[in-house]
Formats: structure tokens, C-alpha cells, sequence
């Protein structure tokens, strides 16, 4: 059942990012991530394996969606099958698998919605497409609800708005609640509850890395920044992607964080409790679950004592953040009021820029021709800045201010059309390579193009799953692993700061 | 006696209609939106979502970002079957309205339009791989029934006219719970056979994608998460 991560390259060799293919019914049959252990799925409160009345919990489960959430409702009716959204997902046009488009994924269930909810259904189920809820279709859900990267796309052009982030949600929570999870997500949730983080990195581990990262700091700059953990009366608490404690290109983007926050200079620190942005509970369409990863964030600003929280690099983060954790976890009166509740790194860093307390030296950026990828949860679910769109605006503003050679690509996939990176919600696990590599293609093949017209050597994310999906696959589309960065590597590259001596023989060498 | 029975399938299929949407319409309403999931870029302000739901709703904005044939066949045929319909008020309404008026001669081609867009999307249903994937039988049933419909009225408008002084005289008497003589022309008797039978199935069908659409939370929240807390009152209760 797992994926086959053989290195045969039958990735699709694309004429354009946003090429057509014929339709390869099967093409992507059966392939499903691990599923959860017993352990890890009753450490979330849900069954541990298939319990013997799946089928009835699994409808109960959809009736009581269906009460609980709007979208789940008008969503599977007013589906009028235009077509519209066919050609829209990134995983259809990797892999040309027809239950990869965005209608066809959420017909896998609308068709046993119709069956147990509607009229229709119930009488005349042929003839709308109305099916019983199998083993088959169960397996079928498993599969192709785990090859959707819940990254809203063919939201963007339903002439009504459906979302099939939303029905893979309610799928995987379905499927949670009769005893079927999804190893990589549920185990990552239950390590943020033990421990404070997906990686599971105690506080004493956290301390020392960051102690070094402090040092490795001080030593190519020769200044003493801080990057404190557990500091009590911070003005300002960082919840940042734990990938950024210690992943490439992560990390340089911590620093880039570091030293933005020492120039302007305020006091900050991470806590140990939450040292994850990243809310997986997203993925697995479970509101307890990612209200109660929220929660830690309140608790933590609270005990902290802090003013204000800003999030670090990361995509569905900044949606939880943005757009959920003033509903999960608010209200936030205890915070600073003069400043957005929760603000975003990169809103921080473009009002320092725009104030003028960074020293930016843009040339030491020179041996990078950029281009950057929008982060489908910042493009299509968030936003930053006053302005609608101030999430494309912004990170661009900052690009620009740092960096010399930029350039854009097809607008087709920008903005709030941007393609997904192909590991996005849930789906950043080896067992899932294949898919993620087919499913990277169109945005690559957009890569390869502004190489082409432009040569790009570089692309910034500002989202730690696209940083460590791309670190992962542009070698497989010809580009060296770092040709992923941190928009704050970015930012920490051309930074000089106060005090810094520059010696012009380093000034090249590093990057 | 033809006048008794489609005076019967009419008050039915009214009733069917009303009730069966304002039962729906009641569900959508009732069901809350949890969290705040508008599709962003998103208007920030109510009167921007105001703004953003007229040019959904009466330029398909996203459609035409999506794909410009299936925009241009659903556009013509929607707008087309609004001034139809528009155009038929004057069976209705004794005296007619001066817009109902003014519209005549347009709603009688808006027929051809409409027809023609149907047929384009019906084509599209067999020539593009993708769309015939998707396609169940109730999808080519449905376009079968508004061609008809649509068909059968052009029949009526220009070839077979029907006595409509009579189907006037019988409307109206319908709407004042009179029934009066019905023309028994065939072509007549099958356009309203389908026009009742497209009311009674419309609140258990895709039809719904019509009150739909104005709930769909991608499209109707406002962006403001930050600035106000949006709360589900299922969702407080776990604050309990
Ligand atoms: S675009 Fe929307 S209405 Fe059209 S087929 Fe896709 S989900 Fe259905
Ligand atoms: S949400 Fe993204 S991955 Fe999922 S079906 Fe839509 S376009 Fe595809």
C-alpha cells in the first residue's frame, strides 16, 4: 500500500506549468500513506483501529458535520459539475488521475452523502451518482483524500466557492473518528501535545541549539545577537516552525529573524511550550485538535508575559494564526492592542525596513537571481499588511529590499493562483514521495521557465513545508538542494549590523 | 379536466419548490461556520463582500478566471433564462409592468440564447474528457429538460402559438385559486409539464447551487479575523 519512492523519473515532462493531461484513470490507485498506530491515535481521543461499526459511526459523523459546519453542507450540494475546477489541482496535472480533480475528489464523497442524506440519493441513487459507503470506497477516501495538499486552489475558480480543502478535512476526520488516521499527521499531533513541537525537541535540547546558533551568529558577525528561549517580560513572543530550529533552509531564516529583532531592537523570545508554529490539526480537519495546539500559544504568551505575538516562516501556520487562533484560542486582551493579534514576521520586518533601523547592503545578495513561490495557506487563506493582498505585496516588498535580481513567474501561477509545492497538508512524508514529486511538477516546470527566460538560480518560500518539500524535489528537476531559501536568509544575508565589521574577501564567499 | 389536473401539479410543485428550498435555505442558515475560511484575497469590509457576491453572481467572476467556454455558455444561458423569465411576467400580471413591456422583444431572442448556451454546455458534457468524467446521468438529464423547456417555448413563440389569452386568463386564475380553461395545445401541455416538474425537483438537485452560492463562506466572510472573533456557538460551549 505504500508509495513507491523508486527513482524511476516518470515525472511528467511539461510543455507549460499548467498543461493539460489526457486523463490516466487509476494512475494513482491504492497509493496511501502509513496509517497511524493504536497508540497514536488514541493519544488524540480517537479509536484506535477500524472499530466494528465503522459504517454507522462514519455516517453519524457526517450528519453531525453537516450540522456543525456550513461549507460541509452547501459545499456537497450546490456542486452543479461545470468542470470548472478539473484542470485547477496540481495533483491532476502531475499525475492525470481523474479522482485527482477537485470535483471528482469531493464526488468520493458526495456520492455517499447523496446516498444516506438526499432524496435523490435514496431513491435514485444511479442516476445522481449515489453509491454505498464500502471497504472500497473507505480505501478509496484513504487514498485520494491523502493526495490532496488542502492548499484551496480550485477554490479560487469554483464559480462557488467550494473548497475541497474542506471536504478532504471532513474526510480525514471521518475517517480519524472510526479508527483510520494517517501516520505521519497524528504522530506529529501527539508530540506537539507531549512535548510542545513536531520534531519532539524538549527544552533542554531547544536551549542548546539555539545557544549555538547564538555563537555560530556571533562568530560570523562578530556581534552578540540573542536568540532567547523562556524569557519572562519579552515584549514579543515567536512562534515559529520548529523546522527553523534546525532544518536547511530554516535556520537561516531564524537568523534572519534574530537579527531583525535585534536591530530594531526589541526584546523577544521563543518559549519552550510552544516552540511550533505548524498546527496540524488543520490537516487532519479536526477544530479540538487545533484548538488545543492553540491554546498552548495563549498559555505560553500569558505565562510569558509578553505583549505581542508574531509568527515566524510558515504557510498553514499563518492561516491558523491569521485567519483561527483569535477564534480557538482568543480573545487576546491581554495583548498589546496597537499591534495586529497575532502579526507576521514578514509584516514586522517590512515596517522596520519602511522606518529605516535596518542597514541593508542589497549587493550581498548578487550571486542570487530569485524568484519567490507564494505559500498556498498565506496566498489563498490569510493575509498580512492592511490591504487585501498585502500577503503578496508584503514578502515581495521585502524581496526587493534585500535583494536585486528578482523576478516573477507565470502570473497564471502566482499570487492567489499559486501552485502548491506538492507536500503541503499533511502530505511532507516519505511514503508519500511519489505523489509529491508528480504533484511538484507544474510549479517546477514555472521554475524552470524563469531559468530559462531569466536564470533563476534561486527560489524563497516564506513556508518551512515548501522549504523542506523543495529542498527535497528540485534536485530531481536539476537544481541543487539550496536552491531553496528562507526570505529571511534573504533579509540576514544583506543585513549589516550595528557595530558588523565587513571584510570585502567574506562578503562574496558566504551565503 | 387537463385544466384541474395542471392546476393540481402547479399548486404541488409550488408548493414542493417553496417549501422544499425554504426548508434548505433554513439548514444552510442554521449550520454555522466555524472558522473564518473566506478565499483570500478577500474584501475586508461587509459592503466589499457585498461587492465581491454581485460580481459572483452576476458576472461569474470566478468562472470566467476558471475557464472563458464554460463562462460564456453559463453566462448566456443564465442571463438569458433572467430576461426569459422576465419576459413571462406578463403571464402573471394583469395589467403588465412597463419594464415587462419594454422587455418583450428581448426576452423572445434571449430564447435562442439560452438554448444555444445550454447546448454548449451540454456539448461540452460529451467532447472534453474531463467534464464527461465527471458527468452523471442526473447531469445530461437536467440540460435534456432545460432544452426542452427552452425548446418548447421557441416552438410556441414562433411556430405554434398557443391561444395566450387563455393561458393568461388560466395563470391568473390560478394565482386568485380560480381555475379557468387551459388551451389543450400538446406543445403547451408539455412546456408546463416540464416547467412544474423542474420546480419539484429543484430543491432535491444541483438546483440548489442557486440559494447555495449567496452561503458559501468562501465567498460571503468578511476578512477580518484578527480584528474581531469570529465564534461558532457550538465552538463556545468547549470554552465552558
Ligand atoms: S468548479 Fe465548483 S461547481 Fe464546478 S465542478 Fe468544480 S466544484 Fe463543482
Ligand atoms: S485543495 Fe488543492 S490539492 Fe486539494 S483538490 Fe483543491 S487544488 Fe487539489
Amino acid at each position: 500500500m505504500a508509495a513507491s519512492t523508486s527513482e524511476s523519473d516518470d515525472i511528467r515532462k511539461m510543455a507549460h506549468p499548467l498543461e493539460i493531461p489526457r486523463l490516466k484513470c487509476g494512475a494513482m490507485e491504492g497509493l496511501a500513506p502509513f496509517k497511524a498506530s493504536p497508540e497514536h491515535q488514541e493519544k488524540l481521543g480517537f479509536p484506535g483501529e477500524l472499530v466494528p461499526d465503522w459504517k454507522e459511526k462514519a455516517l453519524a459523523k457526517m450528519k453531525e458535520l453537516g450540522e456543525k459546519n456550513r461549507a460541509f453542507q452547501v459545499y456537497l450540494d450546490t456542486c452543479v459539475k461545470c468542470g470548472a475546477c478539473t484542470d485547477k489541482c496540481h495533483y491532476f496535472l502531475g499525475t492525470g488521475d481523474p479522482k485527482n480533480m477537485p470535483v471528482a475528489r469531493q464526488d468520493l464523497l458526495r456520492s455517499v452523502y447523496r446516498r444516506y442524506f438526499t432524496f435523490a440519493g435514496k431513491y435514485f441513487p444511479k442516476l445522481v451518482g449515489a453509491r454505498d459507503l464500502t471497504e472500497d470506497v473507505l480505501n478509496e477516501w484513504y487514498s485520494y483524500y491523502h493526495q490532496c495538499s488542502e492548499c484551496r486552489r480550485c477554490s479560487v475558480f469554483c464559480p462557488y466557492g467550494i473548497d475541497t480543502a474542506e471536504i478532504t478535512m471532513a474526510a480525514r476526520d471521518i475517517m480519524d473518528h472510526i479508527g483510520i488516521g494517517m501516520k505521519y499527521s497524528n504522530e506529529i499531533i501527539g508530540k506537539v501535545h507531549d512535548i510542545g513541537n513536531n520534531l519532539g525537541l524538549n527544552a533542554k535540547a531547544l536551549r542548546a541549539t539555539l545557544e549555538d546558533l547564538e555563537e555560530d551568529l556571533e562568530d560570523e558577525t562578530g556581534i552578540s545577537v540573542r536568540i532567547p528561549v523562556d524569557e519572562k517580560g519579552a515584549d514579543i513572543l515567536l512562534i515559529t516552525p520548529s523546522a527553523d530550529f534546525f532544518a536547511e533552509p530554516h535556520i537561516d531564516g531564524l537568523l534572519g529573524y534574530a537579527k531583525v529583532f535585534h536591530e530594531a531592537g526589541v526584546s523577544w523570545t521563543v518559549s519552550s511550550y510552544a516552540s511550533e508554529a505548524a498546527n496540524f490539526g488543520l490537516f487532519i480537519g479536526s477544530y479540538e485538535q487545533m484548538r488545543e495546539i492553540s491554546l498552548r500559544i495563549r498559555k505560553a504568551a500569558q505565562d510569558l508575559g509578553v505583549k505581542r505575538i508574531v509568527f515566524g516562516e510558515c504557510g498553514h501556520a499563518w492561516r491558523v494564526g491569521y485567519s483561527f487562533l483569535n477564534t480557538l484560542a482568543g480573545p487576546f486582551d491581554f495583548l498589546d492592542q496597537n499591534y495586529p493579534i497575532p502579526q507576521h514576521i514578514m509584516e514586522f520586518t517590512w515596517d522596520e525596513i519602511q522606518k529605516g533601523t535596518l542597514n541593508i547592503d542589497k549587493s550581498r545578495n548578487d550571486h542570487i537571481r530569485l524568484t519567490y513561490h507564494d505559500s498556498c495557506n498565506v496566498a489563498r487563506a490569510s493575509r498580512m499588511g492592511d490591504e487585501p493582498g498585502g500577503q503578496f505585496e508584503i514578502p515581495r516588498n521585502v524581496i526587493k529590499a534585500v535583494c536585486n535580481h528578482y523576478f516573477e513567474m507565470d502570473r497564471e501561477t502566482t499570487k492567489e493562483s499559486t501552485l502548491c509545492c506538492g507536500g503541503g497538508g499533511g502530505l511532507l512524508t516519505d511514503d508519500l514521495m511519489d505523489l509529491r514529486k508528480k504533484g511538484a511538477s507544474p510549479r517546477m516546470t514555472a521554475v524552470q521557465q524563469v531559468t530559462e527566460d531569466h536564470g533563476v538560480t534561486h527560489m524563497a518560500a516564506i513556508c518551512a513545508i515548501c522549504k523542506t518539500q523543495f529542498s527535497k524535489i528540485m534536485p530531481a528537476f536539476g537544481y541543487e538542494m539550496d536552491s531553496i531559501v528562507s526570505v529571511h536568509q534573504l533579509v540576514s544575508n544583506a543585513i549589516i549590523l550595528t557595530g558588523q565589521v565587513i571584510d570585502d574577501d567574506e562578503d562574496k564567499s558566504d551565503e | 379536466m387537463l385544466s384541474v389536473i395542471y392546476a393540481i401539479l402547479f399548486y404541488v410543485a409550488t408548493a414542493i419548490l417553496v417549501v422544499g428550498v425554504g426548508m434548505k435555505i433554513r439548514s444552510y442558515a442554521r449550520s454555522p461556520a466555524p472558522l473564518k475560511i473566506p478565499t483570500t484575497p478577500a474584501p475586508t469590509t461587509v459592503s466589499g463582500v457585498y461587492l465581491r457576491m454581485f460580481r459572483e453572481i452576476v458576472f461569474f467572476e470566478s468562472l470566467f478566471k476558471a475557464n472563458k467556454w464554460i463562462w460564456l455558455f453559463g453566462w448566456t444561458f443564465h442571463m438569458s433564462m433572467w430576461l426569459v423569465l422576465a419576459r413571462h411576467l406578463r403571464y402573471f400580471t394583469q395589467p403588465v409592468w412597463d419594464w415587462v413591456v419594454f422587455i418583450q422583444p428581448y426576452g423572445t431572442y434571449a430564447g435562442f440564447a439560452m438554448v444555444a448556451g445550454l447546448l454548449g454546455l451540454w456539448a461540452r458534457r460529451f467532447l472534453v474528457e474531463r467534464i464527461r468524467y465527471i458527468s452523471a446521468p442526473s447531469d445530461h438529464l437536467m440540460l435534456a429538460l432545460m432544452v426542452a423547456i427552452g425548446g418548447s417555448g421557441l416552438l410556441m413563440r414562433f411556430v405554434a402559438r398557443p391561444d395566450i389569452l387563455m393561458v393568461k386568463n388560466y395563470m391568473l386564475g390560478l394565482m386568485r385559486l380560480r381555475i379557468e380553461q387551459l388551451p389543450s395545445d400538446p406543445i403547451l401541455l408539455v412546456h408546463l409539464g416540464l416547467v412544474a416538474t423542474l420546480m419539484i425537483i429543484f430543491p432535491i438537485s444541483k438546483l440548489l447551487h442557486a440559494p447555495g452560492v449567496f452561503f458559501s463562506p468562501t465567498r460571503n466572510q468578511v476578512d477580518n479575523p484578527r480584528e474581531k472573533r469570529h465564534l461558532a456557538p457550538w465552538a463556545a460551549k468547549l470554552e465552558k
